[in-house]
């Protein structure tokens, strides 16, 4: 069984089964082993970087890099699930320059939401704070300690001021998880709204990338 | 601690109470700070030799230790927070004493995005390098840029994001700026976590400024070369 904490913190090891590499952040894990699970995509293997690199997105690319690196003679093909997160392009500039492809978007709200319904309602949406089921249940890890909120909670206006809504996508139907994101945005002071998004568009990359690899073989 | 160690920071020689600034600014206390802005101007302290060596100095330190992995995001806020209760004290004063004024920078946070804390703590050591600093605020329209930069005429605009999905509206605002054939009368400086060198010399921006202490530092750089450049014209 997957541990958040390990998955925030050191990532997931690969098995070295199949000959396509998942390379993804450590807070996607559940979801796509959930996606291997329920289409039978056996000759996918999982490794997770650290979730908590998103805590310094400029650490990502080289992250992303040196896993590739390490990785690629094992495997056929690389599949890197990270969309740009915070990496002002470079990350999808290093991919290219790797020859190994990566998911489309900004980040993973997005692409869970749906990068073009994302797109659509930015407008409207852009003073929301958001969290996934993974970021729900380490709330604490992510959000609360790093931005120093348990030592000082004078600092909510400075850093969650501009916000006004929390939305929670949701990626499974879990009454729990409903009722954590609920404390989660009353911790925060912000309004609270629920969107079920499944896993979005990260379901139909990796099924296209899998067609893809298919056709190419 | 115990009251034996609690230090009296009137009692501190001014040496001693500078250095102790730092220590306060450094760890978030913004009482302490605002105490000791208090004794250095009854000690005849120019306002701006407190802001300066005391202020900005210990900011300086707060900065690199920022760049350097040492202290994260709360520890600087809190600094800021105590270095924003110093300067409270200190703008009215600076402005009466007249204070030397080394240019002047609109700044805001791109359109649809409301990410402040850089931008602010930019604001703040532009402040403290003697800079009038005209803050926009967040979510900032090119026509709200436009406005500003007709109305303040100021020698730097700064744009900051925080967000992939923003940071090409930096490139619009410019865009326009050239458009209209006002691009060269400012020094166009970008920030934000997402943001790099490439991507500002690709926008067309004079530079991009990876944190407060880079953006202080460019800034003075290229009001230098304005200066050296107006003096040569004549």
């Amino acid at each position: 069984m997957l541990n958040d904490d390990t998955l925030t913190n050191e990532g997931l090891a690969a098995t070295g089964a199949g000959p396509i590499l998942l390379l993804a952040c450590g807070a996607l894990a559940h979801e796509i082993l959930a996606l291997k699970r329920l289409n039978g995509w056996d000759h996918m293997d999982l490794t997770c970087l650290p979730a908590k690199l998103h805590l310094y997105p400029e650490k990502i690319t080289g992250a992303v890099a040196e896993a590739v690196k390490k990785h690629r003679a094992k495997y056929d093909q690389i599949f890197v699930l990270y969309a740009d997160c915070g990496t002002g392009g470079l990350l999808a500039a290093k991919c290219a320059e790797l020859g190994v492809e990566m998911l489309q978007g900004p980040h993973c709200y997005s692409f869970f939401q749906g990068n073009d319904d994302f797109a659509s309602k930015i407008d409207d949406e852009f003073t929301s704070f958001y969290l996934t089921d993974f970021l729900v249940k380490q709330f604490d890890a992510f959000v609360w300690r790093p931005m120093g909120l348990d030592r000082h909670p004078e600092l909510r206006d400075m850093i969650f001021g501009n916000y006004t809504q929390l939305v929670y996508q949701a990626q499974t139907k879990d009454p729990k998880l409903e009722a954590k994101a609920q404390e989660c945005a009353r911790r925060l002071q912000l309004d609270y709204v629920y969107r079920f998004t499944g896993y979005g568009d990260l379901g139909k990359a990796m099924q296209d990338f899998t067609r893809l690899k298919d056709a190419a073989s | 601690m115990s009251d034996e160690d609690e230090i009296i920071l009137s009692d501190l020689p001014d040496d001693e109470l500078v250095q102790q600034m730092f220590d306060d600014l450094y760890d978030g206390l913004k009482e302490e700070i605002e105490e000791a802005v208090h004794i250095l101007l009854d000690r005849g302290w120019e306002p701006y030799r407190v802001l300066t060596e005391a202020l900005v100095g210990g900011m300086t330190i707060v900065g690199h230790d920022f760049r350097d992995g040492i202290l994260f995001v709360p520890e600087v806020l809190l600094a800021a927070n105590a270095m924003k209760g110093g300067m409270f004290i200190l703008k009215p004063l600076l402005a009466e004493t007249g204070a030397p004024q080394v240019g002047k920078m609109v700044i805001g946070t791109v359109k649809g995005d409301i990410h402040d804390i850089g931008k602010n703590l930019v604001g703040m050591m532009m402040e403290g390098a003697g800079f009038e600093v005209i803050d926009l605020g967040i979510n900032n329209s090119v026509e709200k840029y436009l406005e500003a930069m007709e109305a303040e005429k100021p020698d730097i605009l700064g744009m900051s994001a925080l967000l992939t999905t923003t940071m090409p509206y930096m490139k619009v605002v410019i865009d326009t700026m050239i458009e209209k054939g006002i691009r060269d009368d400012y020094t166009v400086l970008v920030g934000g976590a997402p943001l790099n060198e490439e991507f500002g010399k690709a926008i067309g921006a004079d530079a991009y400024c990876r944190d407060a202490a880079v953006a202080v530092e460019t800034a003075k750089t290229f009001m230098a070369r304005k200066h050296n450049q107006a003096t040569a014209a004549h």
